[in-house]
């Protein structure tokens, strides 16, 4: 059995983040990931983040991750792709598959930075092809190159699909409009000017009701909601198009935490179930730490940081920084978090992982 | 369908222009992407039928994870094709259920 230090099960945001700052400090590292690509989600996103320097601001995801990329295989850090962590077992032991065979690796510590899957909302018709999450529309526009669809109409205005229907309209897609059952526009004002100016209208308290079509989807009709958020018959709009994007959320990917029994908490503002974790990301396991949407759903900025903070705290506990030097660099991260954790936005998030927090220490 | 000149990413690195076979329809696609993107920009939209509604199914997620858009590739079934590469002369199928048996070797 293969033994090392520290385990980053993801080679996302948070990650990378986690493993280059815990090698710059001397630990030993490998990643895994179960796609044939590192970076995450970080690889589709095409516009500038924003912050300050030190957040990445005004850089492109792909740029970021790019620069993780070259970072980690300076400081040695070894990545395995397409290799799927099938589970976690007592004394962080975990079986691997790596393409197609199976290895067992232990670690002192393991962090599972495995980040998050879309929500989808069921209605009549959503079945068909056509209808994709606003993940789908992304990848295949931004990573393959081709255009998911002609003409599409983007559910949830949240900052996934704000900045996915600007991309679509950058891919060359016709955008009909975007739809939200909240009363108001769930992302940044930023992304929803962006799409504003190309015309594209909002349709918000409405709902998608139904989707059209044989084989194929043809038409999505939208109703207005009431403040029960139940349709209102005869506010029926129908669109013809061939895509539908669904953009409604997205929640932890906390399966290998389940397995360990974690504590877990309901969190709704974080997107659903978290882990508890304390100020360096350990979970109620020990040895066990989380960051990045595993860990609360946030954004690419906030997971790197946690990241950071992660590692700091792996190589803190592996005995490779000093207290001291532990408490101020981790302080330095703290700091940089607060911008991000602020505002109408950032607010909510901050509060909820304080009480995260809180539930560690009981 | 396919994206030629991109305002951000400009072109897209592609492997070599290869020819490949689906549902006995010679198509031409990029070595190395997705079997899904390839087929999306040959007009494909459906990638198998329900086992037991017989409904079409297609792309959903793109990252491998809902099996929505399983196929036949090369006599294999539940092949993920939105994350199964593309190669010279793969033959590829459209899945009924759960596909053909397939006999061990």
């Amino acid at each position: 059995m293969r033994r090392c230090e520290m385990i980053s099960v993801g080679a996302g945001p948070a990650g990378l983040a986690a493993a280059t700052e815990a090698a710059r400090n001397g630990v030993e590292v490998l990643v895994f990931d179960e796609n044939d690509r590192p970076g995450g989600q970080l690889f589709k996103q095409i516009h500038k983040f924003f912050g300050s320097e030190e957040h990445h601001a005004k850089e492109r995801g792909f740029d970021i991750g790019y620069g993780f990329l070259e970072e980690a295989e300076k400081l040695g850090v070894e990545v395995s792709l397409s290799s799927v962590v099938m589970g976690i077992y007592e004394n962080r032991t975990m079986n691997v598959l790596i393409r197609d065979r199976i290895e067992q690796v232990r670690a002192e510590k393991i962090l599972v930075a495995t980040g998050a899957s879309e929500n989808m909302i069921p209605f009549p018709g959503w079945t068909l092809p056509g209808i994709i999450g606003a993940g789908a529309a992304q990848t295949i526009a931004n990573i393959h190159g081709i255009k998911p669809g002609e003409n599409l109409l983007m559910v949830g205005s949240g900052n996934v699909g704000l900045v996915v229907a600007y991309q679509m309209l950058q891919a060359g897609c016709q955008v009909s409009a975007i739809i939200d059952a909240a009363p108001r526009i769930g992302g940044y004002e930023v992304h929803a000017a962006k799409v504003a100016r190309y015309g594209v209208p909002f349709f918000m308290s409405h709902t998608i009701t139904e989707a059209g079509g044989e084989k194929w989807i043809e038409s999505a009709t939208i109703s207005q909601v009431d403040k029960e958020w139940k349709p209102i018959p005869g506010t029926e709009k129908k669109f013809e198009l061939d895509t539908v994007c669904i953009a409604v959320g997205l929640n932890p990917m906390t399966q290998l935490l389940d397995m360990l029994s974690c504590k877990m908490v309901p969190v709704p503002s974080l997107g659903g179930r978290v882990p508890a974790h304390d100020l360096g990301q350990e979970t109620s396991i020990p040895g066990i730490y989380v960051a990045g949407d595993s860990s609360g759903i946030e954004e690419a900025s906030t997971a790197i940081i946690e990241g950071r903070i992660a590692g700091l705290a792996i190589a803190h506990s592996l005995g490779y920084i000093d207290d001291s030097s532990f408490l101020e660099q981790r302080d330095r991260q703290f700091k940089s978090m607060v911008g991000l954790r602020s505002g109408s936005h950032g607010e909510a998030r901050k509060i909820a992982k304080e009480y995260i927090n809180a539930v560690m220490k009981g | 369908m396919r994206i030629d000149d991109h305002p951000i990413l400009g072109t897209f690195e592609k492997g070599q222009k290869v020819s490949f076979v689906f549902d006995d329809k010679a198509m031409e696609g990029f070595e190395g992407e997705p079997i899904a993107v390839a087929l999306r920009s040959n007009g494909v939209k459906i990638h198998r039928y329900t086992m037991r509604r017989n409904q079409p199914r297609g792309i959903f997620c793109a990252i491998g994870r809902c099996t929505d858009c399983i196929m036949v590739v090369d006599g294999t079934p539940n092949v993920r094709t939105c994350v199964e590469p593309l190669q010279k002369g793969s033959v590829i199928q459209t899945q009924v259920g759960a596909g053909p048996e397939v006999t061990r070797k």
